[in-house]
């Protein structure tokens, strides 16, 4: 098989206007051909008024060039980028609630927190609040660790990524709004 | 001094309603299409007052609006423009709204919206047509305040129009409609995250010259792209001097005319023989303006391996979708067959034409000679299309449905002139003609408008009759009655061991219900009366309406089965 059709994780870099009702126009490009988004992040960038939507699927490359061309074919989409894991600067916040008296036990947990990198974030009377900043691997990591001890509830954020690219916003951003293929103008040629 | 006094004038203070009205105009808009209710009456009321400088026509559902405004913009090349209220109003265009998004027709929707303060309550006639229509729309926009309309009336012309082509949709709260702002419009001439329009890569255009330069057996593949680009005189310049066999999509028919030497057919599922078989003999496809269909191209698996494929597309997501270029020029067809032209040589590739005529003999034989020149049995779809196109020398616009009637008035009628074929392609709209020849012919007052319809379809918008008649439209009917939903019972002939599952249709009487409607109508049955039914129904003032009883089991033939090759294709 052609490495083009083996499905993979691939993360979604969006640029996008700041503009309400285009995240629906967005996922519906992916939920019409019934893929599925693994993750997805909606923040500001350095630049105002323009947003970066980060989204993580997995699909082929042959099927996300496609679902890519669409996205950048949306009005207020000002660009769309497709990385493999390699191509990106990523990480993941999750969040772990633990019972007090699980905590106390042993002071195993505690261990575990400073062995993973992690911190405790909020203690009350009943439960802890244990954060991870990391890979999907990592935090699944502690996830499995923090098991046996009885996770109360668990919560991971949506990837946030910075390609390695050498690329900048604003300059691609003046490049639009520079360029000249707003208007069809026959008679430059 | 004088600029001052303009500008004071431009700034007037104004309703959102009659800002939206005004905006119109500053797009040139002369003719609109619609259906009042509650949410859109401000705009309605507006509109009263501006009747002698905006045409609008009160169709009877808002899918006819929807459709009519189609026709309108296909045959007159500018936007189409249609209004409804909201709820029922505002969905009843979904169907047209998709059809003019997969046939890349340029409209402006307008819709009524519940007051700003009741979104989201479900208040009475609310419906989300923001988000139903999302998916079908090149953009749509809500306005909830009157200072928003210009902005939005602006983007929505600047975006349907440029690029490909498409349906955006403008959704205006009441209080929008109803609200005084300061009144100031200037056209909208650039978006920096749209970017229409992209520059031709000059390398791209040398390499797609060298692949038709060394070409034996070239065939190229006209689509609406070239039609929408205004082309046609470009596209005709550049296959005579290369000597380029033609073969037309659905939407491409009418871009060169069939008699035209180098025209070799209409290709795809009910084609011709020839550019369907030619496919995958061809070593070079040249692809310009067209999108590569399932309905063109059967099973892509099998679709012109053997062949180089230049694709000449202005939408970037159509380049490589279905099948893979070894050219792909993502540009205007225009702009790029003004580059491409000059660095192309003369040619004539005569002996490759040869066998698309030979194809045409064994086409004649075996379907042609049967469908259009039968001596005995029931009227046959095709000689009905061959005697109207005969008749009309080919220089009618030809509106047709979906089904049947429209694969055999695609295949008869002789287009003998541009922008003459209106049809639903890609979206395959029942109900479509009726509506659409409507704004067809008032996007083209001057051209002769005949609209083809199966007796299924024009049952789907008859209401529309009532457009017709109310506003002396006049446009040519004509149904090709064969009781059937004729299309899927071939189908079901063929792929369904005639288990005629639904498809037989008791019908009114269509003569008593268009003289209904005041509109003068007539029903021939037998061979030796067509011809002077034909010239009655045409010369007839005013609109008319020819019902011709056609066979009733009759199957369109070239066809190549869904799926399949098009290297299988049938001929019986």
């Amino acid at each position: 098989m052609e490495m083009e059709q083996v499905a993979k994780e691939y993360t979604l870099s969006v640029l996008t206007e700041d503009k309400p009702g285009l995240l629906n126009r967005l996922t519906i490009i992916f939920s019409r051909r019934k893929i599925n988004i693994n993750s997805l992040n909606v923040s500001s960038t350095e630049v105002q008024g323009v947003s970066r939507y980060t989204l993580v699927v997995t699909e082929t490359k042959e099927h996300l060039e496609k679902v890519v061309k669409q996205i950048r074919k949306l009005v207020d989409v000002l660009g769309a980028f497709v990385y493999d894991e390699d191509q990106i600067f990523y990480q993941e916040i999750a969040l772990y609630k633990v019972s007090v008296s699980a905590f106390e036990q042993n002071g195993m947990i505690e261990k575990l927190v400073r062995n993973n990198g992690a911190r405790i974030i909020a203690l009350d009377k009943h439960h802890i609040i244990i954060e991870k900043t990391g890979t999907k691997v990592e935090t699944h990591e502690l996830y499995s660790e923090l098991e046996p001890f009885g996770i109360l509830e668990f919560v991971r954020s949506g990837r946030v990524a910075i390609s390695k690219s050498k690329r900048k916003t604003e300059a691609f951003i003046k490049e639009l709004e520079s360029s000249r293929s707003n208007k069809l103008s026959i008679k430059d040629f | 001094m004088e600029a001052l006094v303009e500008i004071e004038e431009e700034k007037k203070v104004i309703t959102g309603s009659e800002a939206v009205l005004k905006s119109l105009l500053k797009e040139n808009v002369d003719t609109i299409f619609g259906y009042p209710g509650g949410a859109i009456m401000p705009v309605y009321d507006a509109l009263y007052k501006y009747e002698d400088e905006l045409t609008h026509v009160l169709t009877r559902h808002e899918q006819g609006a929807v459709h009519a405004a189609q026709g309108y913009a296909r045959s007159s090349g500018k936007v189409g423009v249609c209004l409804a209220t909201s709820g029922p109003g505002a969905t009843n265009l979904i169907t047209g709204i998709a059809d003019a998004q997969i046939d890349s027709t340029p409209l402006v929707c307008i819709t009524g919206q519940v007051a700003s303060h009741l979104l989201g309550s479900d208040a009475f006639q609310e419906t989300d047509i923001i988000g139903i229509s999302m998916p079908v729309t090149k953009w749509n926009f809500q306005v909830t305040s009157a200072e928003e309309i210009p902005y939005a009336i602006s983007r929505a012309f600047y975006i349907a129009s440029s690029g490909r082509p498409g349906p955006v949709l403008i959704d205006i709260t009441k209080n929008a409609q109803q609200e005084l702002m300061d009144f100031a419009y200037s056209p909208c001439e650039k978006i920096r995250s749209y970017q229409p329009y992209p520059d031709v890569d000059r390398d791209k255009i040398i390499e797609a010259s060298k692949l038709i330069n060394r070409a034996k057996k070239p065939l190229v593949l006209v689509g609406q792209g070239v039609a929408l680009s205004g082309a046609e005189k470009e596209f005709k310049a550049f296959v005579e001097k290369a000597g380029l066999p033609v073969a037309s999509t659905l939407l491409g028919l009418s871009v060169l005319s069939v008699n035209h030497p180098l025209y070799v057919g209409f290709t795809g599922m009910h084609g011709n023989y020839g550019p369907n078989l030619k496919t995958n003999e061809c070593d070079l496809l040249v692809a310009i303006g067209m999108r590569f269909d399932d309905r063109v191209t059967g099973d892509v698996e099998t679709y012109a391996k053997q062949a180089k494929v230049i694709h000449i597309e202005l939408d970037p997501a159509e380049i490589d979708k279905n099948v893979k270029s070894d050219v792909a020029i993502n540009a205007d067809a225009k702009q790029t067959l003004q580059l491409l032209t000059p660095l192309v040589e003369v040619r004539n590739h005569q002996g490759w034409l040869k066998e698309f005529q030979d194809c045409d003999v064994t086409e004649n034989e075996k379907v042609k000679s049967k469908a259009l020149f039968p001596i005995e049995g029931e009227l046959k779809m095709p000689e009905v299309i061959h005697r109207i196109s005969e008749i009309t020398d080919g220089k009618s616009i030809v509106v047709t449905d979906v089904g049947q009637h429209q694969m055999v008035a695609s295949r008869y009628y002789q287009f003998n002139q541009e922008k003459s074929n209106i049809t639903s392609g890609g979206l395959g709209t029942m109900g479509f003609c009726l509506p659409a020849a409507v704004g067809a012919k008032l996007g083209a007052p001057q051209r002769q408008v005949i609209g083809i319809i199966g007796d299924g379809g024009f049952q789907m918008t008859v209401q529309e009759l009532g457009t017709i008649m109310q506003y002396n439209i006049d446009i040519k009917i004509l149904i090709l009655n064969n009781n059937f939903l004729g299309m899927v019972r071939q189908w079901q002939e063929l792929f369904f061991e005639r288990r005629y599952s639904f498809t037989e249709m008791a019908n009114p009487d269509f003569v008593a219900l268009a003289k209904s409607y005041n509109i003068s109508a007539q029903r021939v049955s037998e061979r030796e009366d067509l011809d002077l039914a034909i010239q009655n129904w045409l010369s007839n003032n005013g609109p008319s309406l020819l019902e011709v009883v056609v066979e009733k089991e009759e199957n369109v033939f070239p066809m190549v089965p869904a799926g399949s090759s098009v290297s299988n294709v049938r001929l019986e």
